[in-house]
C-alpha cells in the first residue's frame, strides 16, 4: 500500500491550535481542576511538536538517533506530567478542605 | 486514506478540546479529554510510533485522568462556572492572549516549508518498543533515573499535602 505522506506542518498546526485552546482554558476558566485539566492540553500538544520534530528529522538518513530522542522526550514529558498532576491534585484536596471550594478566585491568603 | 485519518483525528482533537475547556461539568471535562488524547494516540500510531501511542493511553487516558476523575467525585464537584464567567476584564484579555499566542505559533509554523520533513507513516524503525526500551536504559539513562526520583519526591508530598493535619 502507497500511503501519501503528511506534511509534518499539518501536526505542527494542529500542535499549535491545541496549544491556543489550552492556554484559552487556563487563563478564562475559575474553576481549578478544569486549569489543570487546559494544563495537561497544553503540555501534550508540546508531546504532538516533539514527535512531528522527530518524524522530520527521521526522514533525513542519519535521523533514526533524533527521532528516538524526540520520542523519549515525550516519555519524560508523560513523567513530569504525572508528577504534575499528583502533587497539584493533592493541593486542591487541601485546599478543598481549607475552602470548601476549589475556586481559584478564593485562594486569596498571599494577595496583597 | 493517511491524510483524511489524520485530519479526521485533527478534527476529533480540535473539537474535543474546546469541549474540555467550555463545558461546565468537570466530568464532562474530563471525559472529553480522554477523547483529545485517544485522538492524539491514532496520530502517534499513523506516524508509526506504536509504543508512544499505547503509552498515552495507558498512562494518560488510564491513570492520570482517571486520577483526575477521582478527585472530581471525592470532592463532588458540581461547578456551574461557564467559559468567561465573571471578570470582563480578564476574559478579554486572556481572549486576546491565548488567540495571539495561537496566531503566532501557526505563523511560524506556516512560514515553515512543508516538503522539508515529509512524514511516512508506519516507516519509523524506532517506534516499537526494543529501540524505545535500549535508549532509555543506555544512553539516557541518568535521565530517566531522575524522573523516577521526581515521580518518588511528588508522591510523598502529594501524600504529605492531602492528608489531614495532625
Amino acid at each position: 500500500m502507497t500511503d501519501i505522506p503528511i506534511p509534518h506542518t499539518w501536526v505542527l498546526a494542529l500542535s499549535a491550535a491545541l496549544f491556543a485552546i489550552g492556554t484559552l482554558g487556563v487563563l478564562l476558566r475559575r474553576n481549578g481542576i478544569a486549569i489543570f485539566l487546559s494544563l495537561e492540553l497544553m503540555l501534550n500538544s508540546a508531546n504532538l511538536a516533539f514527535v512531528a520534530f522527530a518524524m522530520t528529522l527521521a526522514a533525513r538518513p542519519d535521523g533514526a538517533e533524533a527521532a528516538l530522542a524526540g520520542q523519549l522526550f515525550v516519555f519524560f514529558v508523560i513523567g513530569v506530567a504525572a508528577a504534575e498532576a499528583a502533587v497539584g491534585l493533592a493541593l486542591f484536596i487541601a485546599l478543598h478542605r481549607l475552602k470548601g471550594a476549589i475556586d481559584v478566585d478564593r485562594v486569596n491568603i498571599l494577595r496583597w | 486514506m493517511v491524510p483524511v485519518v489524520f485530519a479526521l483525528a485533527a478534527v476529533v482533537a480540535v473539537v474535543f478540546a474546546i469541549v474540555t475547556i467550555a463545558h461546565s461539568s468537570p466530568v464532562i471535562n474530563v471525559l472529553s479529554l480522554v477523547v483529545v488524547f485517544f485522538a492524539m494516540a491514532a496520530i502517534f500510531a499513523l506516524l508509526g510510533m506504536d509504543f508512544l501511542a499505547a503509552i498515552q493511553i495507558i498512562v494518560y487516558s488510564g491513570a492520570i485522568l482517571v486520577l483526575f476523575l477521582f478527585v472530581i467525585m471525592l470532592l463532588n464537584i458540581r461547578s456551574v462556572e461557564r467559559l468567561g464567567s465573571g471578570r470582563r476584564v480578564q476574559a478579554l484579555l486572556g481572549t486576546v492572549v491565548a488567540v495571539g499566542i495561537g496566531a503566532a505559533a501557526l505563523t511560524a509554523v506556516s512560514l515553515l516549508t512543508p516538503t522539508s520533513g515529509a512524514v511516512y507513516p508506519g516507516s519509523l524503525e524506532t517506534g516499537t518498543v526494543v529501540p524505545i526500551g535500549r535508549a532509555l536504559l543506555t544512553t539516557h539513562l541518568f535521565a530517566f533515573e531522575f524522573i523516577t526520583l521526581l515521580l518518588v519526591a511528588a508522591i510523598v508530598g502529594a501524600v504529605y499535602l492531602a492528608r489531614r493535619d495532625p
